[in-house]
């Protein structure tokens, strides 16, 4: 077998030094996908920094009413906290809608993010991908590829990015804090991630060494609660065929705050910037929404298998947009 | 004997249960001997044609790798009769993921990275791995499997059908399937000299040691297979599979006892599947709903180096009566992964096909679908006109519909909502033939007044130690407690194997027999036997294979309640309702676990089951369990088994027909036919999965030639 260096790391400056010791190190959080990976041999790190005792396991509230995030807080115990489930009920759901209970138990918020797709080319050394190793080929694009991406795709691949809960994030306005060797940043949560382009091996914004120590969330709008909701083929332990995340505020009748992500359609968290911008300073109205929505889902390109997914989005979106809006609209 | 009788019918509690929750019990791949290597498989990476080199230097090169076998080194074995435990004997690759080489190392880690580096090169050929129901390889075989006719006919089905007051034409189309055990198929080998010893996870190593010898060229006695604890086959152990013969390869070839324990990953490929089946069905029936003409006719695929043809067609010889008729089925060899059987083959996917397609005739008649299954109940079975031994699928129904609470039901489709939810029930009947073949037993009363039963028969999760020590005390006429068992080991008298529901009737039969004889000595002695006890021994063979007059068969009948959400198309069944009539129930409890297992597995094949054959590289894409959906514990929400107790002399000195499989024949035809209630869509493929359902929904809302989406 491949052996590889186990390092744990006390401190964020413990654990970005001992990722520039070890060229080839990845961060181990709770280990629910890349240890999988290694197993499947698509990971093959020299050496593994677990992070998981670093001092980021905590839920913090913040002077301007915002929430930070420790990159190790578990996803159970984030989906339970009463912060989360009272001012940003779409994470706690999304939270809740992603793998299992164990998995949960297990997986961190800083790994959730970076976790890879699960498109079975990805997953299997005998077939190409362009993203386990560019150059090889897309083996989806003229395969089974029913659950990939819709939006945003490149000639080279059609992946979409798991993670439920980085759909909440990106509706969210949440922002991914780093630390790495130029010292700390944040990327806006729907920034974070790419889409594939030239590069699909590239998932996110992240730079080599650098460490996602947390996430912040922006002070909740004061008004109706945020919604996260996927549809799936299973009740439970599902990837989502499709989902969304949405916060929509009101004043004096029209919109004036909204967020909209989808998941499960393209590569990263789909912001639906096209609609959001539709819906601002419109009334809440069926009608309005329906055509926010299409006009996003208007630039979908469906491949041979996955068309079912525009409709499904759609009608995603505008049954939480509903559920969103104030009773009272017209 | 004048013992309580009280055993059999009793809910004992499984004997090995308290080994299993503690995790004690071990299993095949745990046998951890001394000096012990472990294999793991290189699968083909092409999906059609040839093996041109193997260069095993690489994998040879790297820490703790012992061995690398391939068709250019590996012992040479005696062909088998089954073609895929042929395994590294030539270059020809039939299908993608077929095992072209074995690494052997010390630890599984090194086993893995070895198979990893292994280099292999290949002459590939375009492969054709899509069944449809117009590819020219189609051919009628000669038998479908259970050695069932291809074709059978009655009448002039066709001008019956044509002449019918009410038709029905319709196509149903079911995907593979795996059956994906807990416990991946695993077995450990060593030989002694020529004396071969091997665990492995089966579901009857008696046919195991056959194959083995034959293949290995040593005598039956040389050989003991051993299956003491078997995490769920499925019929997917049903036979033996490459593992077993890699694990004795690799162990004659290294001189090590070798576990060969195959990741998830490799199972689909090899292990066999459930064929895919494309259904079509032809119900003409007069106006009181009964039937005129029934035709069935099955496509389905096999791979290039086994014909494996599953017998969906053959149901439709049992159910109901109808003057004329015709069966059908055709085969497919692609260049596909070799199918096998899969729980109930034959009569799950063929049943959804006819129940559904009786659901479709229903609604045409505007008849109850549960009176118009009543209207065809035959007094014969209607294929072979012999009489059943016992048949109760009407109060099977009746009894169902009164615990469903059938009655109250608007038969109107889309007549029930709750917001955005579509309710809707259906209904389905269930049957499974009754098999029994020819077992050995012994039963051997102690000086300390116990008994020890031996028996090869496996215990794979069902409770067979547990019911044939039950089967033992009634015969004996002593209590349970009293009662031990030996099982799992072919070095115990033979035995069949767990499958085709037929093992407790077969082993059954065979300890009931040889502690009746036990007993019958027993009543002439004063006291207690002297050491070492006395021992009686029994074969059913000439008795349990004997011809049946009767036409001997399992029925059943389910109910569905399910909601469909129109905003995703999400389905959920609220309620599944199962009647059963199987011969007398020996064990309730873990009866009732075999029923409610069954079902849940029909609600997967309904709802959320299916492997795709990839056509761009030939292999199924659904290969761990995050992605081969089987019904998570959310999905399954109030299943209820029920049985009416049949009292049939006919069968077996037990009075007991099978437990095991009838429990999935049906459910999918009742799921999807509350589908179609709840929404006025008739699906007809399975899974019944968000992105079909949503389609049937929009096209139900916006019909074709409307604009929208």
């Amino acid at each position: 077998m491949k052996s590889f260096a186990y390092v744990r790391a006390g401190s964020v400056q413990e654990a970005t030094e001992a990722y520039a010791a070890h060229p080839g190190a990845r961060y181990l959080g709770g280990g629910t996908n890349l240890v999988d990976l290694m197993k499947l041999g698509v990971e093959r790190p020299a050496a593994l920094v677990d992070v998981t005792r670093l001092p980021l396991d905590g839920v913090e509230e913040l002077p301007d009413g915002g929430l930070r995030i420790g990159a190790m807080v578990r996803n159970s115990d984030l989906a339970a906290h009463p912060a989360v489930r009272d001012r940003y009920p779409a994470l706690s759901q999304a939270l809740l809608a992603g793998a299992s209970g164990q998995l949960r138990n297990a997986a961190t918020t800083g790994g959730n993010l970076l976790q890879r797709t699960r498109c079975p080319y990805f997953q299997d050394l005998t077939k190409p991908c362009n993203k386990r190793m560019p150059g090889s080929g897309c083996g989806a694009r003229e395969g089974v590829h029913r659950d990939h991406a819709v939006l945003g795709h490149s000639a080279l691949c059609i992946a979409t990015h798991p993670s439920d809960m980085a759909v909440a994030l990106a509706a969210l306005d949440a922002r991914v804090e780093l630390y790495g060797p130029e010292g700390a940043r944040t990327l806006p949560a729907d920034r974070f991630h790419r889409l594939p382009g030239d590069h699909p091996e590239r998932d996110t914004e992240i730079r080599p060494g650098e460490l996602v120590t947390g996430v912040v969330l922006p002070a909740a709008t004061a008004g109706p609660p945020s919604l996260y909701r996927k549809a799936r083929d299973r009740a439970s332990y599902a990837f989502a065929l499709a989902s969304v995340a949405a916060v929509l505020h009101t004043q004096d009748g029209v919109v004036d705050r909204v967020g909209i992500a989808f998941g499960a359609l393209a590569h990263r968290p789909w912001r639906a910037r096209r609609a959001e911008e539709a819906l601002l300073g419109a009334a809440p109205t069926a009608a309005a929404f329906e055509h926010a929505v299409d006009l996003e889902l208007a630039a979908a390109e469906p491949l041979r298998d996955n068309a079912y997914k525009v409709p499904l989005a759609r009608r995603l979106a505008l049954d939480v947009l509903g559920r969103l809006a104030p009773p009272a609209t017209p | 004997m004048n013992g309580t009788q009280t055993a059999v019918g009793s809910g004992a509690e499984r004997r090995e249960g308290r080994e299993k929750v503690t995790g004690t019990a071990r299993y095949a791949a745990e046998y951890d001997f001394p000096g012990r290597a472990h294999a793991w498989p290189v699968p083909a990476a092409v999906a059609r044609g040839r093996v041109t080199a193997v260069d095993p230097a690489p994998a040879l090169a790297r820490p703790g790798v012992l061995a690398v076998l391939s068709h250019e080194n590996a012992p040479r074995l005696a062909e088998p009769e089954d073609p895929t435990l042929a395994v590294l004997q030539a270059p020809r690759v039939p299908h993608r993921g077929w095992f072209v080489a074995l690494v052997v190392a010390e630890t599984p880690e090194a086993a893995r990275a070895g198979a990893a580096a292994v280099r292999v090169t290949y002459e590939a050929e375009e492969p054709d791995v899509t069944l449809t129901e117009s590819h020219p390889g189609l051919y009628v075989p000669e038998v479908a499997n259970g050695g069932q006719p291809a074709v059978r006919s009655q009448g002039d089905p066709d001008g019956a059908f044509a002449s019918a007051a009410v038709r029905v034409e319709t196509a149903y189309r079911v995907p593979p399937l795996h059956n994906h055990p807990m416990e991946p198929h695993a077995s450990t080998a060593r030989w002694d000299g020529d004396r071969l010893v091997v665990h492995t996870s089966s579901q009857g190593t008696t046919p195991v040691r056959s194959v083995l010898a034959a293949m290995f060229g040593v005598p039956e006695e040389q050989v003991t297979v051993v299956a003491e604890h078997v995490g769920g086959g499925f019929g997917s152990k049903g036979t033996p599979r490459p593992d077993v013969v890699l694990a004795a390869m690799a162990a004659r070839h290294t001189g090590r006892p070798v576990t060969v324990n195959l990741p998830r990953r490799l199972l689909p490929t090899v292990v066999g599947h459930r064929a895919p089946t494309l259904h079509r069905l032809r119900l003409g029936a007069a106006e009181d709903g009964r039937l005129t003409s029934l035709v069935h006719e099955v496509a389905t695929h096999t791979s290039r180096i086994k014909e494996f043809v599953e017998q969906a067609a053959v149901p439709a010889r049992v159910m109901y009566a109808a003057p004329h008729s015709r069966t059908l089925h055709r085969v497919a060899p692609l260049d596909v992964p070799s199918p096998s059987w899969m729980r109930a083959p034959g009569e799950a996917p063929g049943m959804y096909a006819l129940e559904s397609a009786m659901d479709e005739l229903a609604c045409e008649l505007g008849l109850d679908p549960v009176e118009l299954r009543i209207r065809n109940e035959p007094d014969r079975e209607p294929d072979s006109g012999r009489p059943f031994s016992s048949r109760h699928l009407v109060q099977c129904l009746r009894e169902g519909a009164r615990r469903f609470g059938w009655d109250g039901r608007d038969p109107r489709p889309r007549s029930r909502t709750a917001g955005p939810l579509l309710i809707g029930s259906g209904v389905a009947a269930a049957t499974y033939p009754v098999m029994v073949a020819p077992s050995g037993a012994a039963a051997r009363a102690l000086p300390d007044g116990t008994f020890l039963v031996r028996i090869n028969a496996t215990d794979i999760g069902t409770g067979a130690r547990t019911v044939l020590a039950q089967v033992a005390a009634d015969a004996l006429g002593v209590p349970l407690e009293r009662v031990g068992i030996e099982v799992g080991s072919s070095d115990l008298p033979d035995a069949p194997l767990a499958g085709g529901s037929s093992g407790t009737a077969s082993w059954g039969w065979a300890v009931h027999a040889a502690c009746t004889r036990l007993a019958d000595r027993l009543a002439g002695l004063p006291g207690p036997p002297p050491a070492p006890g006395i021992e009686e021994r029994a074969d059913t063979t000439g008795t349990a294979d004997a011809e049946s007059p009767f036409a001997r068969h399992s029925f059943g009948a389910h109910f569905a309640e399910v909601m469909v959400d129109t905003v995703t198309g999400e389905v959920r069944v609220r309620r599944l309702l199962g009647v059963f009539a199987a011969g007398r129930i020996l064990n309730p409890r873990t009866a009732r676990s075999q029923f409610v297992g069954g079902m849940t597995m029909g609600l997967g094949m309904a709802l959320t089951e299916g492997s795709t054959l990839d056509a761009a590289f030939g292999d199924f894409a659904e290969s761990d369990l995050a992605s081969y959906h089987v019904p998570a514990h959310a999905d399954v929400l109030d299943v209820e088994a029920h049985w009416i107790d049949e009292d049939d002399g006919r069968l077996n000195p037990m009075g007991s027909k099978g437990i095991g499989e009838i429990g999935i024949v049906g459910t999918a035809a009742a799921i999807g036919n509350a589908v179609h209630h709840a929404t006025g869509v008739r699906f007809r493929e399975l899974p019944l999965t968000p992105d079909r359902v949503l389609a049937g929904l929009l096209a139900h809302e916006r019909p074709a030639g409307t604009v929208g989406r």
